[in-house]
């Protein structure tokens, strides 16, 4: 843990109003993002696991300033986001660079390839003149195992894979310091998906990148992350090395997370439901632990007291009255074998 | 399970193609795909977007799109000859004998009706359905009715709806979308129907959610012997639920055969990639292996296999010769050139 620090996230809450009716005075709060804290440290790959509504794509878009946050601070390379304007929110894009979930969302259905990657280099001022950002461009697409010749295409002309592919290159093009990944395999196939991953892990190494990687699916956070953050409605519950988390998960929604992923061998134990009903409203917090509701294991004091983020192992913090519990009672079935 | 060879056959589906019209030609999207379901066994049908699964789901209750015809071979479904039905016909197979689950259940609910009214409704369509009243008495509409939403409450209960008197009343917009899929669930076996289709069911839910309906349908499978068409891209998904499983590639099926050989010895060179491309947890690693390329476009298949562009042991004649299925253990055939070598 020696690598220098990229980014720090301190105690950030990102807030959304929301009015149920028309004439009511006071709007509720949805509480997306309620107090979050990690860092990401250079050529490390941070993962951000969670369902749907747990806030993680809110963190995303706070970490590239496509939202303010409500309060707390953001710290990249040492400087606060907040106090990045104008000019310096360039260079800013140029070092923080996004890959969302659809590819197809972020191409211009209109624009070729060449134009989709030339055009950022320009605009970031990356390159000065057209040869030399194409040079670019082409080093870029191959650099994601495509042939140049893709840069004449639309991107109804491309598979979901080489789309994806393409949105990749362009972030990498302008040679970023960190790149935040929200989703990129779960719009493609499995089989792609795995070329994408390869890819992935192969660019980490050979060009030392840094990752913050935002996912649901378990197993490609496993895959692709050193640490790894988990998130329940705006909070983080735990965070761990990797093999730490997923070897000894602590928290008994990790347990369930773990345990809910479908293992691709009939002989493995059936999937266990660990997880009780729907996650709760972010607009009407269940007070306590936020978890509660869904937790089997939940007694009298989880429902009253919000447990807090602690060190119980060295590295290793959970939100739990009852760390390990869900581990204790009912031994988690290794994923495969 | 292999056991069931006596089972009568609830669908059998022999030699299905399909041809679609793309661009003011019809191009062969289904390609002779063959499917047997018995009674009380599930059928894991996977592969991944464009292999032709949803299109050969479709073809079985006669819902294929404007622009798809069935142009041979045939299904059949409790011994009947589906493909020579007339549309009033399909209609009854339709409401009595196949249900169909699809990935959205809001596309399937009606908004503006409340979950009990949409499920009882099933019941005053089809008070067969109903316990019979007693002898020579004649029900009256009114209790037609109570019986028929105190039946919807029943069917809530049996894919474990929580408090089901109180979601009866609720609107589809008022549950999560795991409720909204149990109580499409809950409206599929309502019928009591002889087979079950469902397309992707889980798809669009969270992990945690997914495990509970995965659950639900395994007890369920148990308790009430459902027959079921699983169609996933997901391999975790068919190693936990199905009994067989046929692995479809751009319109044809390449390999089928019991669950537990198929994740053993995956014969077909696409069967077994697809099963190395899953990431799985070894120990402290994951493991997976990427497939190189990309499926081919329906409008533009390659000649003889279509697989071998893409075939890490492809053979000279893959490039012109379409493999045809054939037997290379019980219940277990492949299309690949590969085998039939062997067994010459």
């Amino acid at each position: 843990m020696t690598e220098p620090l990229v980014l720090e996230v301190e105690r950030v809450v990102k807030h959304f109003p929301v009015r149920r009716h028309l004439l009511e005075r006071r709007p509720g709060r949805v509480r997306a993002v309620d107090g979050v804290d990690f860092q990401v440290r250079a050529g490390r790959t941070f993962g951000l696991v969670g369902e749907s509504g747990c806030g993680k794509t809110t963190v995303a878009m706070l970490l590239v300033k496509l939202l303010a946050p409500t309060a707390g601070r953001i710290t990249f390379e040492g400087r606060d986001l907040a106090g990045i304007t104008s000019r310096a929110v360039k260079e800013f894009r140029r070092r923080v660079q996004i890959v969302f979930q659809d590819p197809y969302g972020s191409l211009d259905p209109r624009q070729t390839m060449r134009s989709a990657l030339v055009e950022p280099l320009f605009t970031l001022g990356v390159a000065r003149d057209r040869a030399r950002a194409l040079d670019r461009a082409v080093e870029s697409v191959e650099m994601v195992g495509l042939d140049a010749e893709i840069l004449r295409r639309l991107p109804h002309e491309l598979s979901g894979g080489q789309r994806q592919r393409v949105v990749i290159a362009r972030a990498l093009s302008v040679a970023p310091r960190l790149l935040i990944l929200d989703e990129p395999t779960s719009s493609v196939d499995v089989s792609v998906q795995a070329q994408i991953l390869s890819l992935l892990a192969d660019l980490k190494r050979r060009e030392g990148l840094t990752y913050l990687l935002i996912s649901h699916n378990l197993v490609v956070v496993r895959y692709m992350s050193d640490v790894v953050a988990v998130m329940y409605l705006g909070k983080i519950v735990e965070m761990a090395e990797s093999a730490a988390l997923f070897g000894a998960p602590l928290h008994p929604y990790s347990t369930a997370l773990i345990s809910a992923i479908p293992v691709p061998d009939p002989e493995a134990p059936t999937i266990s439901a660990l997880a009780r009903g729907d996650v709760s409203s972010p607009v009407h917090m269940p007070p306590g632990c936020r978890y509660h509701p869904r937790c089997p294991f939940a007694e009298r004091v989880c429902r009253e007291i919000e447990p807090p983020l602690v060190e119980l192992q060295p590295g290793h913090q959970a939100a739990c009255h009852f760390p390990g519990v869900a581990r204790r009672s009912a031994p988690v079935p290794e994923p495969s074998r | 399970m292999a056991s069931g060879g006596e089972r009568p056959a609830v669908l059998e589906v022999r030699d299905l193609g399909v041809e679609l019209g793309i661009g003011g030609k019809w191009v062969q999207a289904l390609h002779d795909v063959s499917l047997t379901i018995r009674g009380g066994e599930v059928l894991g049908l996977v592969g991944e977007s464009g292999s032709g699964k949803s299109l050969t789901a479709l073809s079985i209750p006669g819902l294929l799109p404007g622009n798809a015809r069935v142009v041979g071979g045939s299904i059949r479904l409790m011994g009947e000859d589906v493909l020579g039905l007339s549309e009033p016909q399909l209609n009854r197979l339709r409401t009595r004998s196949v249900a169909f689950i699809f990935q959205n259940p809001t596309t399937f609910l009606n908004p503006v009706l409340t979950v009990g009214a949409q499920i009882s409704e099933i019941f005053e369509l089809s008070p067969e359905l109903l316990d019979p009243p007693g002898a020579g008495v004649r029900p009256s509409r009114r209790s037609r009715r109570r019986q028929a939403w105190a039946k919807g409450i029943e069917y809530l209960r049996v894919v474990r709806i929580p408090d089901p008197e109180r979601i009866a009343r609720q609107y589809p917009f008022e549950l999560s979308g795991g409720m909204q899929q149990r109580a499409v669930i809950a409206m599929a076996l309502a019928r009591k129907p002889h087979l079950v289709i469902a397309d992707e069911i889980t798809t669009a839910l969270d992990v945690t959610v997914q495990a509970q309906i995965l659950s639900l349908l395994s007890e369920l499978r148990r308790s009430i012997g459902m027959t079921l068409l699983l169609i996933t891209h997901d391999m975790g998904i068919v190693a936990q639920l199905a009994d067989r499983v046929a692995v479809m590639y751009s319109g044809t099926v390449v390999e089928s055969a019991d669950v537990r050989s198929l994740f053993r010895e995956a014969r077909h060179p696409y069967a077994r990639a697809l099963l190395a491309a899953v990431p799985t947890i070894r120990g402290d690693r994951t493991i997976f292996q990427a497939i190189p390329g990309s499926m081919p476009a329906v409008s533009d298949p390659p000649a003889g296999c279509r697989f071998h562009p893409r075939c890490p042991r492809v053979l000279p004649h893959c490039l012109a010769v379409r493999p045809l299925s054939l037997l290379v253990g019980p219940g277990h055939a492949v299309a690949c050139h590969l085998y039939e070598e062997r067994a010459e």
